[in-house]
């Protein structure tokens, strides 16, 4: 049995399910996280019905979905419609598998952990592009065009930050730079600001969501690349949405906050909390913001972004350099 | 391959038609926005050419929501009339009221007793507000942000409640009748809504510290849609449309009907007459209003809500009357020709989303797309209002 269990291919196996099922269950709290953040925001209870406090809701809403008819719109190209959905999921297992939730507690510890993040969650941006394309709808299409350079545009300034911390750390291990950061002082936090900053930003972005939630922008496409799906189908893209913004919350927590690093106690938990903290302060985004405009949006990466963060790296070289 | 076994002849006879015309060298899209848009609010349809996100030609496509109100008030008898305003402009209903209640009192010569004129006034702006209020929120909904409509909302819910106590209706009223009103005010009319307004006065302050100083919202409303006078007058562009482009027009102010010579109140006007203008003179609109209840309510005089002296039956000399009031959208008109019988010859309904409207095509051209909703979005548009 040991002997089993030593082996990494049934290591890596069982991490794979272990993450399966934190993301299902992640979906589902982060659901109804969402919808009781907005009901605070706006002022009303939220979901209340199903469950004490509605904890049930998400449960609900995912049986809902599921039972729903699946319907391909006349025209559509039916492989790569349904490819999409199930193409926007497929990676969430893989870039939970270098993310340290502690250092035992880690899907698999990669040398490239970082790079295998960011190539991975780049797959999401053909799976939008796919349903734009295959749907045979002009919103979808639109949207698929926008998340497409929005997507190319905020990947470079998530890139150059990413990198400060890389050169910091020596690493693109996430455990190793992880490692480097134990007591609330020596967070990157505090050295790189603007980095963090810059990468809270990239990452709302990269993930689609308000204030740049343009792929979608329903006031303007209705749905934006999901416009046509119904079920399960809208349900991956959603599910989807909420991993990557775990996965990019706990990259910010392994960069920029210690990891599991904490004050108290230091363990996994205090990488669930600052996982969900980020996650709220992007909620409260989302529901507090205008969205801005699509030139906007790339205005702010290639005129602000991609020059500090360049500077920035620069910055950060040089002074690793003369100190290191 | 799929989509373009789909294109060729696809669409109805608008699309077709604004295909052979588009000014585009082919390589552009046509886009149906509505009839089932999230942001054209109910069901107009926009039919626009697209070249990559720049908005080459934008054509407004109406009569979805047509329900021949011009033709019933031929059919039917002045007094029967009377519910249909509420249902032509749902947001304003009681400037509709208003006009079409007038229009009937000039053509008959019957007098309205001051206390109901009073009363007219405070319900009109108390409507006013909601219509704004509602406005602002579905605005802000168009840009993306969510949350303001809530807030606005639970505003705009108190109001409906002071107005459901004498109107007895919550959004399409009709309250007002030939000579007066149909219940007076009472006691817990006047004390809920005093209450309110000390409230919402308070609320204002904070609806901007919220929102309309947020720098994203600047970006999205600042030079965006930029309105020349000159365009407005082509048009016959009204209201807060007409004055964020710098022309202090207000029938309120310019015709004055009723007792509103008799109040005092500012007519807010913009400067650069782009979006941000418009919404800067719809929330200062509503101060405005809360002024004009609140003076209102101090000169609110005593004697009969409703005429006494009414004939038993409603038959005007034949002849013609136009009456305007200034409705939340703009200039509300009604236009009645009698010819001596129980029913209207002819009736016209000036309406001022129509013309508010109709500049959409030309102020859209060459924005992006984000920009066009915008634009819509400022002008404030009741499609039933338009289709009448």
């Amino acid at each position: 049995m040991t002997a089993l269990l030593a082996n990494p291919l049934v290591q890596l196996v069982i991490a794979l399910l272990a993450l399966l099922g934190f993301v299902g269950l992640n979906g589902l709290v982060l659901v109804w996280m969402e919808r009781k953040v907005v009901g605070f925001i706006q002022r009303r209870p939220g979901p209340f019905e199903v469950g004490p406090h509605g904890l049930l809701q998400p449960l609900a809403d995912a049986l809902k979905l599921i039972g729903k008819q699946l319907v391909t719109p006349r025209g559509a190209d039916r492989p790569l419609f349904w490819l999409a959905p199930i193409l926007s999921v497929m990676p969430v297992p893989l870039c939970f598998l270098p993310i340290p939730f502690s250092p035992l507690l880690t899907g698999m510890e990669l040398n490239v952990g970082v790079v295998l993040i960011l190539a991975f969650s780049g797959l999401n941006v053909l799976a939008l592009c796919l349903a734009g394309w295959g749907s045979n709808n002009k919103y979808s299409l639109l949207g698929a065009a926008r998340a497409v350079s929005q997507s190319v545009a905020y990947e470079i300034p998530l890139l150059l930050t990413v990198l400060c911390i890389a050169f910091q750390s020596g690493s693109l291990n996430l455990n190793v730079i992880a490692g480097h950061q134990s007591g609330i002082l020596h967070w990157n936090l505090w050295v790189q600001p603007l980095a963090f900053v810059m990468f809270f930003i990239a990452a709302t972005a990269e993930t689609n969501r308000a204030p740049f939630d343009l792929p979608e922008a329903e006031s303007e496409l209705t749905a934006g690349h999901h416009t046509e799906y119904s079920g399960m189908g809208f349900g991956l893209f959603m599910l989807a949405e909420y991993m990557y913004m775990i996965i990019i919350c706990g990259m910010a927590a392994v960069l920029f906050m210690g990891g599991w690093d904490g004050p108290v106690a230091p363990g996994w938990w205090w990488m669930v909390i600052k996982i969900y903290a980020m996650l709220a302060a992007m909620m409260w985004f989302r529901w507090t913001f205008p969205r801005v405009r699509f030139d906007q949006l790339l205005n702010v990466c290639w005129k602000w972004l991609i020059p500090l963060g360049l500077a920035n790296l620069l910055a950060t070289a040089l002074i690793m350099k003369l100190v290191g | 391959m799929a989509l373009e076994a789909n294109y060729g002849m696809v669409g109805d006879f608008y699309t077709q038609n604004f295909t052979t015309t588009h000014t585009g060298d082919g390589d552009t899209l046509i886009l149906n926005l509505g009839p089932q848009h999230p942001s054209t609010h109910g069901v107009l349809r926009v039919v626009v050419e697209l070249d990559g996100e720049y908005v080459k030609k934008a054509e407004p496509v109406l009569g979805y929501i047509h329900r021949m109100h011009e033709k019933m008030g031929e059919v039917k008898t002045y007094l029967q009339y009377l519910p249909n305003m509420g249902r032509v402009d749902y947001l304003h209903a009681l400037g509709w009221n208003w006009a079409y209640v007038g229009a009937v009192e000039k053509l008959m010569g019957i007098e309205v007793p001051e206390r109901a004129e009073f009363i007219r006034v405070i319900t009109c702006e108390l409507n006013r507000i909601s219509s704004h209020l509602l406005w602002w929120g579905a605005y802000l909904l168009d840009l993306g942000a969510f949350t303001p409509i809530l807030y606005a909302f639970a505003d705009r819910e108190r109001i409906m409640d002071i107005l459901q106590m004498v109107t007895g209706s919550r959004l399409t009223y009709c309250y007002y009748r030939f000579g007066g009103v149909s219940a007076d005010i009472g006691e817990k009319f006047i004390s809920d809504l005093r209450a309110f307004l000390a409230q919402f006065k308070a609320r204002i302050p904070m609806f901007h510290e919220l929102v309309t100083g947020n720098m994203i919202l600047r970006g999205r409303c600042v030079d965006i849609g930029v309105l020349p006078v000159e365009m407005c007058r082509r048009y016959g562009a009204t209201g807060p449309v007409l004055r964020g482009s710098g022309v202090a027009y207000d029938v309120r102010r310019f015709e004055p009907y009723s007792v509103y010579d008799q109040l005092d109140f500012d007519v807010p006007v913009g400067k650069a007459g782009d979006a941000m203008d418009r919404y800067d003179v719809r929330v200062a609109e509503m101060v405005q209003s809360v002024r004009i209840i609140e003076q209102a309510l101090d000169k609110l005089p005593e004697g009969p809500f409703l005429n006494p002296d009414l004939p038993d039956r409603f038959i005007p000399e034949p002849g013609e009357v136009y009456y305007s009031v200034e409705g939340a959208r703009g200039k509300i008109g009604v236009y009645i020709v009698s010819d001596g019988s129980p029913k209207p010859y002819r009736l016209k309904l000036r309406s001022p989303s129509f013309s508010n409207l109709s500049l959409f095509a030309e102020l859209s051209q060459g924005t992006l797309l984000g920009d066009a909703i915008s634009i819509m979005g400022s002008l404030d548009l009741v499609i039933p209002e338009i289709d009448r």
